[in-house]
């Protein structure tokens, strides 16, 4: 009898659980397909009457949204990649090659992870003004460069690749970069994919800074924008659901399809985060 | 020695974007926090002077500055508790070798940490909706009066706390299976073979081998959870009656709306000197993980 409502009772609140979670998110989907005001009605609807793209067309048409999505496009490609060749080529020589000071700056490094990164806003904000960087890309893209937990994640990945290999190829005369381009990389692909999609969706997903650092309506990122235009726009449920979906849906698609190694990176990281 | 000299071609790019940008900010974080840099020094840098600690002794006695200190506590103390609850109890249901299905609901589970914050607070934001919000429609159904989620001051930040233990759960969620499967499982027979029920092995056995990872999880979360900023910033601006401004709420207005840079910058030193009492407070405490 016991051991006949048990696996039920595990399941069942499995499934509840998960609806309750993923309501909003199927609830944002459904409302962002109705018409104009239809969603402000008492009982909400849970599906459109007449599912209509009708919001979607009114964002790319009147509020610029599709400017907003080419802004958070460029900038996060932009980041993902610039930070994964800094990043890896310094985790890499942090595990492997051997410096002055290496263990010294690593601990620093490491130290300095717990210092969060509000403190440096202020200041860094007047740096990037000096260099005219505030009210640019450049002023979300520059500083997002390297990052000391991308150097980390792949430092750790980095300590098993045998010193054999590279002592082999070293007396083969290969030089360093050779070694980089032809060993290392290839051995580290799956860590590169792990840092690749934490920094893609982590620039994406970003909002205080590019919200202080990006003053001009046409360079706003699409979770600036879209909190600037729910401000405005208190009233038009439809349409700011069609907004959250079109800002969202692209980084949920991103992870489900590298779910896997998005999972392995954040068991790592919090192993010594 | 050929091989030292490519080193530091590997690491001084980065090692030179994180000293500038990230580094130098922050030193001149806590000298800028010793200087009255308002609107005027930003125009003309003749304008700036030193003025020691007034703007901490001044924030000491600005009222709003205590609220937000306040506002942001209270959104530590339940809510951290709160989402921890909600990881374990998803991830102790994951791990139990009845659940089927176990990737899907994994995934779904964890779906909203990679959510945009912005996005699914402006959705919340209509979860939460006075009239015709989802959530007092169900509250209805069970014959509970209609709440003013984000317009009444008392239910505010309850509401924000709600939707981030939804928002970020899953996390935890996540590193709590990992520590759930490093417990070996002769525990589990040892302890049955004992004669312990369910309930006691969960007691007994369980939660006292998780303990490092629930240390790691909580020092984690509280330091993440201080910085609590886009939530009030989209939901509410901070209101009604400033019951959901937060310190870096308070930051960003004193610096970016204010301009008040000196000050602004003093309360981010605050804000780190906290989170890191805090954390040094919970290390002293579990000597075991401090040395790992």
């Amino acid at each position: 009898m016991k051991n006949g409502l048990a696996p039920i009772l595990v399941n069942g609140l499995l499934a509840f659980a998960a609806a309750v979670v993923l309501f909003p998110l199927l609830w944002m989907l459904s409302v962002s397909l109705m018409s104009a005001g239809e969603a402000s009605t008492f009982p909400p609807p849970f599906l459109p009457r007449d599912a209509t793209l009708e919001n979607y067309r009114e964002l790319f048409a009147h509020a610029g949204i599709g400017r907003y999505l080419a802004n958070s496009i460029l900038i996060a490609s932009s980041v993902t990649a610039i930070s994964l060749i800094l990043n890896v080529a310094a985790g890499y020589a942090f595990a492997k090659l051997k410096f002055a000071g290496r263990d010294r700056i690593f601990k620093l490094l490491l130290g300095a992870l717990v210092i969060p990164s509000q403190v440096a806003m202020v200041p860094l904000f007047l740096l990037l003004k000096f260099l005219g960087l505030v009210n640019s890309y450049g002023g979300v893209i520059v500083p997002a460069m390297a990052g000391i937990f991308g150097i980390f994640l792949v430092r750790q990945y980095a300590l098993s690749i045998p010193d054999e290999l590279l002592e082999a190829a070293r007396i083969d005369g290969a030089n360093e970069f050779r070694i980089f381009g032809l060993i290392v990389v290839p051995l580290l692909a799956p860590i590169i994919v792990t840092l690749a999609v934490f920094t893609l969706l982590g620039t994406w997903n970003d909002f205080m800074w590019p919200l202080i650092v990006l003053a001009d309506n046409n360079l706003y990122t699409l979770p600036v924008a879209l909190a600037s235009l729910s401000r405005e726009h208190v009233q038009d449920n439809e349409l700011m659901m069609a907004g959250s979906v079109l800002t969202t849906l692209p980084v949920l698609v991103v992870f489900l399809a590298l779910q896997r190694y998005y999972m392995e990176g954040l068991m790592m990281g919090s192993v010594k985060g | 020695m050929r091989s030292r000299r490519a080193a530091w071609w590997f690491v001084a790019p980065a090692i030179l974007v994180i000293a500038v940008f990230f580094f130098l900010p922050v030193l001149a974080g806590f000298a800028m926090g010793l200087t009255d840099f308002d609107i005027y020094a930003l125009s003309d840098l003749t304008n700036l002077r030193f003025v020691g600690l007034r703007n901490y002794l001044r924030l000491l006695e600005t009222p709003l500055f205590w609220q937000a200190f306040g506002n942001t506590l209270y959104f530590v103390v339940v809510g951290v508790p709160l989402s921890i609850a909600a990881s374990l109890g998803a991830a102790l249901l994951l791990n139990s070798p009845l659940a089927r299905f176990k990737s899907l609901f994994r995934t779904a589970l964890f779906a909203p940490v990679v959510t945009t914050l912005v996005a699914v607070a402006v959705i919340w934001r209509y979860l939460f909706n006075t009239r015709y919000g989802f959530l007092n429609y169900a509250l209805g159904q069970i014959g509970i009066a209609p709440i003013d989620w984000l317009g009444d001051p008392h239910w505010a930040m309850p509401a924000i706390i709600l939707f981030a233990a939804w928002k970020n759960f899953g996390y935890n969620m996540i590193i709590f299976l990992a520590g759930l499967q490093a417990i070996p499982v002769e525990l589990y027979e040892a302890a049955r073979i004992d004669g312990a029920s369910r309930w006691r092995q969960l007691r007994f056995v369980t939660l006292p081998m998780l303990s490092p990872v629930m240390m790691l999880v909580s020092i984690l979360t509280i330091a993440g959870y201080f910085q609590l900023f886009a939530e009030p910033y989209v939901m509410t601006q901070g209101g009604p009656l400033q019951s959901t401004v937060s310190v870096l709420y308070f930051m960003y207005e004193e610096g970016f709306k204010w301009w008040n840079l000196g000050s602004a910058s003093a309360v981010a030193f605050l804000l780190f000197l906290v989170i890191f009492a805090v954390t040094a407070l919970q290390l002293r405490h579990a000597p075991r993980l401090g040395a790992a």
